[in-house]
């Protein structure tokens, strides 16, 4: 049973503008083990996303004789969503994976590793709207922190039609009670959608506008993702004499 | 026909580096008439040519590559050993021992599973798989010591201009150093007190290693360290 | 815990052995020295109790979900606790994902015995209908980085995270439940602490390192509770303890119990 939620005219259930995206934290090469990762927040939502490789991978007869093998998997934790969720993997976190995969094929350079393996492993351990693009977001990075070469960065954005109003990045109330939900991943200098999807009823023009919506915010998170990347190294010599 | 950053800056995968003809050195890509950076790193324009001096990077096997590595499995004439790069190395009997072939030849007797070795790759097979040797001076199986480790992109910076650095710390530290391309150090020291300093200047070198100064700041803490040590 | 496919580095645990032969550690420690150990509570909002732990290197993050539902068959008038372990893929190259292994398993049972030996909850009082309707306690350990002691961290993730946990207020009324919106401490009666320690050579050395756990001859891990009594016991690992080794255990557990519980309050900035 939904309650809908009373809002301001031009406003948002959360106070948002139309166009305005959740606060969004990133910060690279968090998990000590892994050969790069990224931590996010995107509104409520916390993502970790741990990268290896290129690696041999195992079973060796499921290489590929030409190009590195990219595995992603997006798993929820338990207690990211309410009510609690059983860890075991469902249905949509496969699809999730899947996605994942084909939003950020396109920017990586497979065809120098032959017969390897890139693993992408996203954990979520809260959950509030927009996990895949979270997921894609903090995946990026976590390439790049790992040396792996890329064509590009792949940002992540979702638009949407909630009260027939067009929005940006949707939240999770959004998502659940909204009219259409169209995520976007997007390589930004060479100007590529590399994922799209559709959930809901919009019309043509409709649609067109929520992805020039959804791509205007994947350039805004693009600007957070460099910063995140370059926070890194960002001491100075004198910060640097102890 | 221009650059687009400053010499040194900062850029990401797909920063616009060049537009125009020019060479292109390591970790850029070319896409219809500008050149890209592949890797997250400092461009550089000098010697006539574009390229990105990587801060991130795996290790990348070249033929000739000095390498610690620990042995994964056995298998029919080859043991397969760990380096930490994209395929595991593989080490033929023939580059392990240098005697003809005898069919009473117990493998685990000469390395086994479990064993760290200090190798050369001597050549890469059709499918990029490693191809190291244990044949050699200053090779073989490791009976002493332990393995640091130091983003293989940062190893240069350890060995410094013509060994400058390195020969610094052995210098300071008495200890004997082995450093792998594929970012696995091996140290053995007489004291504790000397291995732990090394430990250190490694960790420092891990952290600073984009910043230049590089080589006078470690060995200022090299000084302080071995103060505190007396 | 041997690196995952049991292979152990010859050299590695040569080096290590001959260090804690001289009463050192590889990074420096004393053999009865912590590492640096952080927690932080409240770190997750969709939970109703949650804690991070940072342990050196190791990283663990506890969540606690409060639920409603039917009890256990043989136990219909208490209250439910369950305690979960994941071994994330990200926290260590060898980890693999998949369904849990038995070395999550036994994580998830020894850091719920501690919980259970100790009472830390009133179970009868967690019945809400008595054979019909109790609260549930979920917690769920979530492993993101390994590099050693998971135990400790894990348990002191936990007793933090239902430490700080609530649950949801219902009203009972002819035998079913009301939800009314508010919400009440979960009220933990009890603080217990697991100490590890392995053995090396002769050597009990406490809070192990990953490199340490891959060389260890056993592990042992004592909880213990506030007033001093001893909770829950766990060895693993294939060599013997001595009666010495037993009582120099848990003397150290003692100690350093009493130490780390001061860290369950977490650190205010979530």
């Amino acid at each position: 049973m939904s309650k809908r939620k009373k809002k301001t005219k031009e406003k948002r259930f959360d106070g948002r503008e139309p166009n305005e995206i959740r606060p969004i934290k990133i910060e690279s090469g968090v998990l000590p083990n892994a050969d790069g990762s990224a931590y996010i927040e995107m509104g409520k939502n916390k993502v970790v996303v741990g990268v290896f490789g290129p690696r041999e991978m195992h079973p060796k007869r499921l290489s590929k004789p030409n190009m590195a093998t990219l595995r992603c998997r997006y798993h929820m934790a338990p207690f990211s969503v309410d009510p609690r969720r059983s860890p075991a993997p469902s249905r949509r976190d496969n699809e999730i994976s899947m996605v994942m995969r084909y939003a950020l094929e396109p920017a990586v350079f497979l065809e120098r590793y032959p017969r390897s393996a890139i693993d992408v492993y996203a954990e979520v351990l809260e959950a509030d709207g927009g996990t895949r693009t979270a997921s894609i977001n903090a995946a990026t990075v976590a390439l790049v922190d790992a040396g792996i070469p890329m064509r590009d960065l792949v940002s992540s954005c979702a638009a949407g039609k909630i009260d027939d109003m067009l929005v940006l990045d949707l939240g999770d109330y959004e998502d659940k009670e909204g009219q259409a939900d169209v995520p976007v991943a997007y390589m930004p200098k060479l100007g590529k959608v590399t994922l799209l999807q559709m959930d809901g009823v919009l019309s043509p023009d409709e649609f067109e506008k929520c992805v020039s919506l959804a791509i205007d915010g994947c350039n805004r998170i693009y600007e957070i993702q460099r910063e995140a990347l370059k926070k890194k190294y960002g001491l100075t010599e004198e910060e640097v004499k102890e | 026909m221009s650059a687009l950053c400053e010499n040194r800056a900062l850029v990401v995968p797909g920063d616009v580096l060049y537009e125009g003809r020019i060479r292109t050195g390591e970790n850029t890509y070319r896409n219809q008439g500008k050149v890209s950076a592949t890797r997250v790193g400092l461009v550089d324009y000098g010697r006539g040519m574009v390229s990105v001096i990587a801060l991130e990077a795996g290790f990348s096997p070249l033929v000739g590559d000095l390498v610690v590595g620990n042995v994964t499995d056995i298998e029919l004439g080859q043991w397969l050993v760990n380096i930490d790069a994209p395929s595991e190395a593989v080490l033929n009997i023939p580059d392990a021992i240098d005697a003809p072939f005898r069919s009473d030849i117990v493998m685990p007797e000469i390395l086994d599973v479990g064993d760290t070795l200090v190798a050369k790759i001597v050549d890469m097979d059709r499918r990029r798989t490693p191809i190291i040797s244990i044949l050699g001076k200053g090779l073989g199986k490791v009976e002493e010591g332990f393995i640091k480790r130091l983003t293989p992109s940062k190893i240069p910076r350890l060995i410094g201009k013509k060994g400058s650095m390195v020969n610094m710390i052995l210098k300071e530290t008495g200890c004997n150093i082995v450093i792998g391309q594929n970012g696995r150090i091996l140290i053995q020291g007489k004291t504790r007190e000397q291995e732990m300093m090394v430990v250190r200047v490694i960790d420092k070198i891990e952290r600073e290693a984009h910043i230049s100064g590089l080589t006078n700041r470690v060995q200022e803490y090299l000084r302080k360290l071995k103060e505190e040590n007396n | 815990m041997a690196s995952r496919g049991g292979i152990v580095s010859r050299l590695k645990r040569k080096k290590i052995q001959e260090v804690v032969a001289e009463g050192k550690r590889m990074d420096g420690r004393g053999l009865e020295d912590y590492r640096e150990f952080v927690v932080k509570t409240g770190v997750m909002e969709k939970s109703e109790g949650s804690a991070e732990v940072k342990l050196g290197k190791t990283w663990v993050v506890a969540g606690v979900k409060v639920g409603v539902g039917t009890p256990f068959e043989d136990t219909p008038e208490m209250g439910v606790l369950m305690c979960n372990a994941e071994f994330t893929p990200v926290a260590h190259p060898t980890f693999e994902p998949g369904p849990p292994d038995e070395e999550s398993i036994e994580l998830a049972r020894v850091v719920d015995r501690g919980l259970r030996s100790a009472e830390i909850l009133d179970f009868k009082k967690l019945a809400l209908v008595p054979g019909k309707l109790v609260y549930l306690v979920h917690v769920d350990l979530y492993v993101l980085n390994y590099d050693g002691n998971l135990i400790d961290a894990s348990a002191l993730a936990a007793i933090a995270a239902l430490k700080t946990a609530v649950k949801p207020v219902h009203k009972v009324k002819e035998g079913e439940i009301e939800a009314t919106g508010k919400k009440e401490s979960l009220e933990v009666l009890k603080e217990p602490v697991a100490v590890t320690m392995v053995k090396i050579g002769d050597s009990l050395i406490v809070d192990p390192s990953a490199d340490e756990e891959e060389v260890m001859d056993l592990r042992l891990t004592i909880t213990l509770e506030k007033d001093g009594s001893i909770c829950t016991i766990q060895k693993s690992g294939s060599e013997g303890l001595t009666m010495e080794d037993i009582q120099k255990a848990v003397k150290i557990a003692s100690e350093k119990a009493a130490e780390n519980r001061k860290l369950i309050a977490g650190k205010a900035d979530a």
